[in-house]
């Protein structure tokens, strides 16, 4: 068709301009500032070139390794109990029976609520005085309830039960998703040949939703390594650091105490890791989908 | 028996979902002893003082006039974009078009925080701290991979022969788009509204640097500042909280189909 008239950028530039000044160029200015120093409040200081120091001094800060055990922790516990919590929604949902529209609406509330609003919520089941949590656990004996969110441990705990309960219905629609595209002769082959169900799950289910599976481990990790609104909410990166996660210090570096040029070091080792992340996942899922090409 | 068992089940993932929101909603009609009271009031006695609260004292409309006014300029232009984008990956046939398409997943899989000081800073050079222009700004082009891989997707999965004959005929390609191929992706492109729309109803961070003065201020940023100083005001917490969340909760039910396909299509597809 004659490009001449409507020629192909017309319809790209758009959709260009925003990607360079909101991402790509945003992406590059941090990489560049984390080898300098620059603090908003010292601004007599101006913007020096400091090389590596920025990450040097990340490597022998303790608040900052801390933090990256904490999202590695976030990200190891949480991203399994979503999809393994997603696994067993999506075989539930792929069933057929009455009011399974219904009941995938009601598993898409936790995703449609706003995490601020999911944060508050958990915030107040955990509270130390009237949570539900501790009435749950110990009834009407108030002396020997607990401040969830005020102990190092358990705070962190708190959060990824409330990140789980956000976020395991986005790895259902992804695990549905691939379910429905198994085959039913599969199944009735199967239970000609005399299969239990487990037999059914292990052979049959298990392989074919390989890639889903990969797919919402993939999304979850990346997100789960952003976590940012939740620890905002309930404890502020407390107790003691505790919850503090990569995202939300480096947050407070640039934005509380406007260390630009350390926070955005921080920063940068946030995107590498998940960009190391999303390599390894897409590497795993690239080669599963190309042997179950070579396989059909 | 397994029948019972399997009613069981879907009480099990109703109740997970639900039930955490449910005690949150009643709370927001609870007095304020009912709130504090041990053991826990179960039946609340429609107490609406909260709402009342969050309301006048706390302006939770205006809040939530802004949260409108971002979240419905963000889906507007960005599906107008991401249609042209989209359009055009999915029809011209572009040699980089697979490279364009990597770079934008990859864009939005982005930490916010690996672009939040220089996105800040950019906003603060343009002046557009404080401003629906900077935020809506900065949600178009969080928006816009998500939207240009559904739309592409959607985009080729139409047939191309009334559109070939309109170009025949002496369109345009953006006529063609226009005049054919939006009202055919109608569908298509109401899905991906919707979930730009719900994400930019939800976003926290970037409202959380760019919106400071109070005045333009969305819903997630107000809830979570909530003002109290040494007892939580949770039953205007819970108020507001339901109150911001309702309009999303009708959506989700309403379209639920629609969501679950243009996830699907967003994830699984792409």
């Amino acid at each position: 068709m004659s490009h001449a008239r409507d020629p192909v950028w017309r319809f790209l530039l758009p959709s260009c301009v925003f990607v360079i000044l909101f991402s790509l160029y945003p992406i590059a200015e941090s990489f560049r500032l984390s080898f300098y120093r620059l603090i908003l409040t010292l601004p007599w200081l101006g913007q020096r070139f400091v090389g590596w120091e920025n990450y040097q001094d990340l490597g022998s800060d303790p608040v900052a390794l801390s933090s990256l055990v904490t999202s590695l922790l976030f990200v190891a516990v949480t991203t399994p109990a979503e999809v393994l919590l997603g696994l067993a929604m999506a075989l539930v949902l792929d069933r057929s029976f009455r009011g399974r529209g219904w009941l995938r609406a009601i598993v898409l509330v936790p995703w449609a609520i706003p995490t601020v609003v999911a944060s508050q919520m958990w915030r107040f089941i955990f509270n130390d005085r009237y949570g539900l949590f501790n009435f749950l656990l110990f009834g009407d004996a108030t002396e020997q309830y607990w401040a969830p969110l005020a102990e190092p441990g358990l705070a962190l705990l708190s959060i990824m039960t409330a990140d789980v309960w956000k976020t395991s219905s986005f790895a259902a629609l992804i695990i549905l998703a691939g379910l429905q595209t198994i085959p039913g002769e599969l199944y009735e082959a199967a239970n000609i040949d005399g299969a239990t169900a487990w037999q059914k799950f292990r052979h049959i289910t298990l392989p074919l939703i390989k890639p889903a599976l990969l797919l919402a481990l993939l999304f979850r990790t990346i997100d789960a390594l952003k976590v940012f609104d939740l620890v905002f909410v309930m404890t502020q990166g407390g107790p003691a650091d505790s919850t503090n996660v990569l995202q939300f210090y480096g947050y407070k570096k640039i934005f509380a105490e406007g260390m630009i040029g350390y926070g955005s070091t921080i920063a940068m080792v946030v995107f590498l890791l998940s960009v190391g992340l999303s390599l390894l996942y897409i590497r795993l899922l690239g080669a599963r989908l190309l042997t179950q090409e070579a396989r059909s | 028996m397994r029948r019972l068992g399997f009613a069981l089940v879907i009480a099990l993932v109703a109740g997970f979902s639900l039930a955490p929101f449910l005690w949150f909603l009643l709370t927001s009609w609870k007095s304020p002893t009912e709130i504090s009271a041990i053991p826990p009031v179960l039946w609340p006695s429609f107490h609406w003082g909260h709402y009342g609260a969050a309301i006048v004292k706390h302006g939770l409309l205006g809040y939530m006039a802004n949260s409108a006014l971002v979240a419905g300029a963000t889906t507007l232009v960005t599906i107008a974009i991401g249609a042209l984008a989209a359009y055009a990956l999915a029809r011209f046939h572009i040699r980089w078009a697979g490279y364009y398409l990597i770079l934008l997943l990859a864009l939005s899989m982005f930490p916010q925080i690996a672009i939040a000081g220089p996105v800040w800073r950019l906003l603060s050079a343009l002046g557009w701290l404080n401003t629906y222009y900077g935020i809506v700004a900065a949600y178009i082009s969080m928006s816009l991979p998500f939207a240009i891989w559904v739309l592409t997707t959607f985009f080729r999965e139409l047939p191309v022969d009334v559109e070939e004959a309109a170009l025949i005929d002496g369109c345009t390609r953006g006529q063609a788009l226009r005049r054919i191929v939006l009202p055919l992706a109608a569908p298509g492109l109401f899905t991906a509204a919707i979930l730009v729309f719900i994400h930019a109803w939800n976003e926290f961070f970037f409202a959380l640097i760019i919106l400071t003065s109070p005045g333009v201020q969305t819903l997630p940023v107000g809830i979570a500042l909530f003002p109290g100083e040494y007892t939580m005001p949770w039953g205007e917490i819970a108020a507001a909280s339901t109150i911001a969340t309702l309009p999303l909760i009708a959506l989700t039910l309403i379209f639920q189909r629609r969501i679950v396909q243009g996830l699907s299509a967003g994830a699984v597809k792409g």
